[in-house]
């Protein structure tokens, strides 16, 4: 199948973007949209231009490195999937597909459709932790956790921290991934002496870090490659309001 | 406690107003005044299918409690304020959070009433500044309106020469219908804004607050619909 692309490209950070079309063409329908980058850059190469850069990783769809905007969509037209992940056999040929990287002041373009997503690694660093002593480990079954609770935790600690739902959403918030990282650890009994102060960093972080509001469009939970509800986000404010209005 | 754990708290208090879920809690409280108007409103409004001697005896009723009144219009006031300009610091972190926008962008699920929060609500001030020279003040001329004489208030006469002109009649429409729209987002949003969602209860939460919407909207449309078509006059 033969396509046309649209690409963000971008020298570096400080350099000034633009759009440029490319033709890729004898696509196999198997290939990842990734593989078809690779197809598309190899011939750049053989021209001796300088092939699109992008963020990958694990080529599984777990570890949170790739994505990008593919037709105004985070990580394209299929649901909870990554780019990855997502197969040329979902497009039509002769489809013409504009890639633009993540949009938000708190991720800087790097190169192309390369993001700098360090913001994340700050907001979890302020609070997206347990503290616990080192040691040997204890009994398996000293700390009794509910099925529901370990169920709902572990949704919400599906988050690999794309950055999806800043890209997607209209405010640039970062509420779906702040939610869901505030909500994986709040629901586990390890993650109680911490809860309050973690809300409350994280989220002022979040905020520190130039992220958008929140305002319950959903458009982040529609593109989570993990399909994360935005009740993570509702659990958040929870949180956050309970700990700054009546946390000690 | 020790004077550590005071200061933060403080702090942590003061500094709500600071995160964007802060300025919702405002605008949350604020809303749910609003909310709580357009009720009383539409219930004071639906009076006027009970006849003139009706409508008429309630406003002058409200009119002879100037006290409450005043205190109820200070509030209203203070209410749109605060959602006003919370929502006017939002949409400035909005902004900057985006400062490169895309060039093709979809919108997956997002309804348009959710899209369009900050049209409908600065549209709709718009509107009820006229809306109260029109039915409050008499201030707009042209519209047959009658001033209140010894304790006799003409609210029905009023509301319906106004109506009489279709310019009138098609902008309380077309208001009517943002207000629908705000409400339709609005009033399940704001249970979430304040962290009150569970999957138990929030998709029926977010099927009333479209039926409450699309009531709210018939109640107030039927008024000048009525007058146009001659079943109120």
């Amino acid at each position: 199948m033969n396509l046309i692309l649209h690409v963000w490209r971008q020298k570096n950070a400080d350099a000034p973007g633009r759009m440029v079309r490319y033709e890729a063409r004898d696509i196999n329908p198997h290939m990842s949209f990734l593989e078809m980058l690779d197809v598309v850059n190899q011939g750049l190469i053989d021209k001796g231009e300088e092939p699109i850069a992008y963020d990958h990783d694990c080529h599984e769809g777990i570890c949170g490195m790739c994505g990008f905007m593919i037709n105004g969509v985070a990580h394209g037209p299929e649901r909870g999937t990554t780019v990855c992940q997502l197969h040329m056999r979902h497009f039509k040929d002769g489809d013409e597909l504009y890639l633009e990287p993540w949009r938000s002041r708190a991720f800087p373009v790097i190169k192309d459709l390369a993001v700098d997503r360090s913001a994340f690694d700050r907001i979890i660093a302020a609070g997206g932790y347990i503290s616990v002593r080192t040691g040997n480990a204890p009994e398996a079954g000293s700390i009794l956790v509910p099925k529901e609770k370990a169920e709902l935790s572990m949704d919400a600690a599906a988050c690999i921290g794309c950055g999806a739902c800043v890209a997607m959403c209209p405010n640039g918030s970062a509420a779906l991934f702040t939610g869901a990282k505030i909500s994986h650890l709040g629901l586990l009994p390890q993650g109680q002496p911490e809860r309050d102060r973690r809300a409350i960093a994280m989220v002022v972080q979040m905020t520190k870090e130039g992220f958008g509001h929140c305002t319950n469009v959903g458009e982040c939970e529609a593109v989570c490659p993990k399909r994360i509800k935005i009740e993570v986000i509702a659990r958040m404010h929870r949180d956050y309001l309970r700990a700054a209005l009546v946390g000690d | 406690m020790g004077a550590v754990a005071m200061d933060t708290t403080l702090k942590q208090t003061w500094g709500i107003y600071q995160v964007y879920i802060g300025k919702k809690l405002v605008m949350v409280a604020s809303g749910v005044v609003l909310v709580l108007y357009i009720f009383g409103h539409l219930a004071g409004n639906l009076q006027i299918y009970m006849g003139p001697a009706r409508l008429n005896a309630y406003a002058a009723f409200l009119h002879s409690h100037p006290g409450p009144l005043w205190i109820a219009r200070t509030v209203m006031l203070a209410a749109v304020g605060l959602h006003g300009w919370s929502s006017f610091l939002l949409w400035l972190e909005k902004r900057r959070a985006r400062p490169i926008g895309y060039v093709k962008k979809d919108d997956v699920p997002a309804s348009y009433a959710s899209r369009t929060m900050m049209w409908s609500g600065p549209i709709l001030g718009a509107f009820v500044v006229f809306h109260i020279l029109h039915l409050t003040t008499g201030s707009v001329p042209g519209l047959g309106f009658r001033e209140s004489e010894q304790e006799q208030f003409f609210a029905y006469q009023n509301v319906v020469n106004g109506f009489q002109h279709p310019a009138v009649a098609i902008a309380y429409v077309v208001a009517i219908v943002l207000l629908s729209m705000h409400l339709y987002h609005g009033l399940w949003s704001m249970f979430q804004s304040v962290g009150i969602s569970h999957r138990r209860y929030t998709p029926l939460l977010k099927r009333a607050a479209h039926v409450v919407a699309i009531l709210v909207a018939a109640g107030y449309i039927s008024i000048p619909l009525c007058v146009t078509i001659g079943l109120v006059k």
